[in-house]
């Protein structure tokens, strides 16, 4: 069924090859690798990733127009492409702070399901097909499960698996049955001709907002909007902390890629509608995910519904339904992607050290490391949309989608909501900079891997948010394969 | 090209700021000298950017403009016109003199400073930008490290709170200004956030009454526009001294002067529309503000809330829209800049060394501190808008213009002339003379020398543009023109 296969369809799918095999040689190297040594592991993974970085952007960037390959069952453009690099990039620095990590770091599954997750993202991202995607889903969520209660030992953690499976299972069978209803009302499964099937088919409004919801509760799922955000807290609470920052980013930038992609090409006649109900998400998930932020006393939970919000934040550049709405979602992904990553890789750091997560242990840090501390400065005030770092870049620019689609009183509401985040985000440093504690003079070792990535997310978040031009071309071009 | 002196002044003290932070925390001496080179640098070099402006010349200049992110029409854009060069210069004056009184800080010197330089780029910024994302950005930047600068480092009474407070106010105000930039970003279709450009953007008369109030009281929150203003006396009194001269001295100017670059020089016909409205707040300010003062007993309220009134009057002089008004709210900008830095400063030398700033506790001080006496005076007579000092240039011509729209306004407000001339003399007697209380005898002694070298560059200023109103006054009156050109020549 695919025809002949040219070169052209294997450079452009040329990362998840690698992937695959990357996956295979860890595999086959864990065996070899007496326990002792097992870290090499982990820098043979990064090492992989960042070449398969390397070489996607050099060989696997879209030539020319965006066209369906290997049968109509991806599309090769370039908003697959810049997820798929931002994906590369959120493995790479999840691995790297997992390094030190006794019970991650020492296990080869560990890195083979972040692997195997991660060529499901990639997959997503680039999925033109329902079942393709429904399998790439799967393939996402499966490992994720796994990882999420990785921590055998630790009732949390494997009550965070459980709980995240359940949870995913159930929506994404309530979303396989919206693309059976599509499929049933279409006759194709082939995302770019499902909406023209559906208008020659005369199929009732109705029907097709059925499956539109049925369909938005497996992505709400995995972006975490309200109503679908119940398991967030308590994954990210029980899940390794360098599992829960790759669920915070990578997988919620692949609900995301997913999300604007199937919704702009199946349900382009209801974009009216979606745009409404994206804008009603949007507030119900920022209000709620910022205002149960305040109460939290657990620095992961607070990152959760802080994630929460963020995910509110994405959608009013969803319900813009224009193409600076879609840049501005990647562009906001992208920096929330570096600046999250570095917050939950500071929580690990400090959490393998002092052993725990709750806020208040975070008093006297500024004294006992004063570059972590401006780390995590640096994390928590991108996050709140501070200049000059990305995330206020981000924020400015689904602001300005909103208010460019007519929806001011969206922006109005974002920009409280922004207030509200930037509360409990000073309450953190305050604890950070201003309190003092007894174990100020206890050392903090960092391991050499965390401070590589860390180093890395903060340069870039610095970057994303004054040298504006390269990530917002990357953006934009992205966002123009959809319009 | 010419040598880029604006770009030099913005990006100096950040990097300077992001130096620090690489020193070891304990070299505290290497620290503070390499924060006074800075700011010794920024202050030769807004002198110099003030002298070389042309009057007469282009409306800005020293103009550099490089593209930002083209694609949305940002781009960085600065330049000064004689609005803003008394500014930016006010700040280069601010900056050193607070250096140099922030010397006994011994908390983590590396990381006040640094905060205090990113705050100081965030400022000048704003000062130069002629883009309005730009504006935004450096206004952000300028706005957030007050919050450890006063956390930290404040009075540990109220610091928290009052860091929070002031933290959120001026974000609330600055976010909804956004939402109007966008607003009019959008509308004018022109696909650019150049001022320069959006200013002939000819908004419809509708939108601009629409957007008008949302800009200008954004921005005037920083101003600290009555009722906005509940922020300003608690963050002064919980700031460290220099901090609180930044903060009283140069942040407060930054809203009021966004508040007219944007508010006013962008919406016209909405600022004629809502002046009304605008002049009746800032009476309030002038008065209210006074006579809060007047009952305080704790000294830096006193200064807290005479800040919230003489701000009312730069606030006012933009409200009447006309020349005088304008002039003076100009002048009043960088005269109540320099005046109430010196008071901060005053303030936080006599509580170094009292421990206490209740002023029924206090007493007897010239004795010890003559210098330090000396220079509140002459805070005091510049505060009271005494001729001879530049208080008097500034606010003299204020309230001729609002006398020129509103008589009675004019009338109500000068009773806070009165007013302020009672709590002044009030703190210089109770103070400086009377009987020092005998817990305090043989405890003060006087203030260093780099103390003395802050107070007198304060006061030569003070006194120096009383006397000679002309190094200031025709800058500004030029840049008042091209205000006065936008608002149809008024």
């Amino acid at each position: 069924m695919f025809g002949s296969i040219s070169s052209a369809m294997i450079t452009a799918i040329l990362p998840e090859i690698a992937l695959l095999i990357l996956a295979g040689i860890i595999l086959f190297t864990d065996l070899l690798l007496p326990k002792e040594r097992k870290r090499a592991l982990a820098w043979m993974t990064v090492i992989g990733l960042i070449l398969i970085f390397v070489v996607g952007v050099i060989y696997s960037r879209p030539a020319g127009d965006s066209k369906l390959i290997w049968g109509g069952m991806l599309r090769d453009d370039w908003l697959a492409f810049v997820f798929r690099m931002i994906f590369i990039f959120g493995a790479a620095a999840t691995v790297l702070f997992s390094v030190g990590i006794e019970s991650l770091e020492q296990k080869g599954e560990f890195y083979i399901l972040l692997l195997a997750s991660t060529l499901g993202m990639n997959l997503m991202a680039s999925s033109a097909n329902l079942v393709m995607l429904y399998l790439a889903i799967e393939t996402t969520s499966v490992p994720l499960y796994v990882l999420a209660g990785f921590l055998k030992g630790d009732d949390k953690s494997v009550e965070s698996g459980f709980k995240y499976l359940l949870f995913g299972a159930l929506t994404s069978t309530v979303m396989l049955y919206g693309f059976s209803l599509l499929y049933g009302m279409a006759g194709t499964t082939d995302i770019y001709q499902l909406a023209a099937s559906i208008k020659v088919g005369e199929i009732p409004e109705g029907m097709l907002i059925v499956s539109l919801f049925l369909v938005l509760v497996g992505f709400g799922f995995k972006v975490s909007i309200v109503p679908f955000h119940f398991w967030a807290p308590d994954v990210y609470e029980g899940a390794p902390t360098p599992i829960a920052g790759f669920l915070s980013t990578a997988s919620k930038a692949a609900g995301f890629a997913v999300l604007v992609r199937v919704f702009l090409a199946v349900f382009p006649d209801e974009a009216s509608i979606w745009s409404s109900v994206a804008s009603i998400l949007a507030v119900a998930s920022m209000i709620l995910g910022n205002t149960l932020a305040l109460a939290q006393k657990n620095i992961k939970r607070l990152l959760a519904y802080s994630s929460i919000a963020h995910a509110g934040f994405v959608l009013m550049g969803v319900a813009a339904v224009n193409e600076l709405g879609v840049t501005s979602v990647v562009f906001y992904l992208g920096a929330y992607l570096l600046s999250n990553l570095a917050a939950f890789g500071i929580v690990a750091v400090f959490w393998r050290v002092v052993g725990s997560d709750e806020i208040e242990a975070y008093a006297g840090l500024s004294r006992r490391k004063p570059w972590l501390a401006l780390g995590m400065l640096v994390a928590l005030l991108s996050l709140a949309g501070m200049p000059p770092l990305g995330g206020f870049m981000g924020k400015f620019l689904v602001f300005a989608a909103a208010v460019d689609a007519g929806l001011v009183w969206l922006a109005v509401i974002g920009v409280l909501n922004a207030i509200i985040g930037l509360y409990y985000y000073l309450v953190v440093l305050k604890f950070v900079y201003l309190k003092r504690s007894d174990d100020e003079g206890k050392p903090l070792p960092i391991s050499r891997a965390s401070a590589i990535a860390l180093v890395a997310c903060i340069a870039g978040i610095i970057f994303v948010g004054t040298v504006l031009g390269p990530w917002f071309g990357w953006s934009e071009i992205a966002a123009s394969a959809l319009f | 090209m010419q040598f880029p002196i604006l770009s030099v002044i913005v990006f100096t003290p950040i990097v300077t700021g992001l130096l620090l932070l690489l020193f070891p925390g304990e070299r505290k001496q290497a620290i503070r000298i390499t924060a006074l080179a800075a700011s010794t640098v920024n202050l030769v070099l807004s002198i110099y950017a003030y002298l070389a402006y042309e009057i007469g010349g282009p409306r800005y200049q020293m103009i550099e403009k490089i593209p930002w992110l083209p694609k949305l029409g940002i781009s960085y854009h600065v330049g000064i016109d004689g609005i803003s060069a008394p500014l930016v210069l006010l700040t280069g004056v601010v900056m050193f003199t607070g250096v140099l009184i922030s010397w006994g800080i011994d908390d983590r010197p590396r990381e006040f400073f640094a905060f205090l330089f990113i705050l100081a780029t965030g400022v000048f910024g704003v000062f130069v930008s002629l883009d309005l994302f730009m504006l935004f950005f450096f206004y952000e930047i300028a706005v957030f490290p007050m919050y450890l600068l006063i956390a930290i480092w404040g009075w540990k009474v109220t610091r928290e709170y009052a860091a929070m407070k002031l933290t959120l106010y001026l974000f609330i105000g600055s976010v909804i200004a956004l939402v109007g930039a966008l607003a009019m970003y959008f509308t004018a279709g022109m696909q650019t956030f150049d001022m320069l450009e959006l200013e002939k953007a000819g908004f419809s008369l509708g939108f601009q009454q629409l957007w008008f109030p949302f800009v200008f009281l954004g921005f005037a929150v920083l101003g600290g526009i009555w009722p906005f203003h509940n922020w300003s006396p608690d963050g002064h009194v919980a700031a460290p001294t220099a901090v609180s001269m930044f903060h009283a001295g140069v942040l407060m100017k930054l809203g009021a002067f966004a508040s007219l670059r944007v508010g006013i020089m962008l919406l016209p016909e909405g600022a004629k529309y809502w002046m009304p409205v605008a002049i009746f707040l800032t009476l309030v300010n002038v008065v209210y503000g006074a006579f809060i003062a007047m009952v305080q007993t704790d000294f830096k309220y006193v200064i807290g809330f005479s800040s919230v009134s003489h701000m009312g009057l730069v606030l006012m002089g933009f409200a009447t829209l006309n020349r005088n008004g304008l002039i003076g709210a100009g002048v009043q900008m960088f005269s109540h800049g320099v005046m109430t830095a010196l008071f901060f400063a005053v303030v936080g030398m006599v509580y170094d060394q009292a421990h206490t700033r209740e002023i029924p506790k206090l007493g007897g001080f010239v004795k010890r501190m003559p210098w330090v006496a000396i220079a509140f005076i002459i805070g005091g007579l510049v505060s009271m808008g005494m001729p001879g000092f530049s208080g008097f240039v500034a606010e003299f011509p204020i309230f001729m213009g609002v006398w020129r729209t509103r008589p009675w306004i004019a009338i109500l407000a000068g009773v806070s002339i009165v007013v302020t001339a009672s709590y002044v003399l009030n703190v210089v007697r109770g103070v400086f003379f009377g009987k020092m209380p005998a817990e305090f005898e043989g405890h003060i002694t006087d203030v260093n020398v780099l103390d003395k070298i802050a107070l007198v560059v304060l006061c030569a200023l003070l006194i120096g543009i009383g006397v000679f109103p002309s190094v200031m006054v025709p800058l500004v009156e030029s840049g008042v023109d091209s205000v006065l050109g936008l608002l149809g020549g008024a």
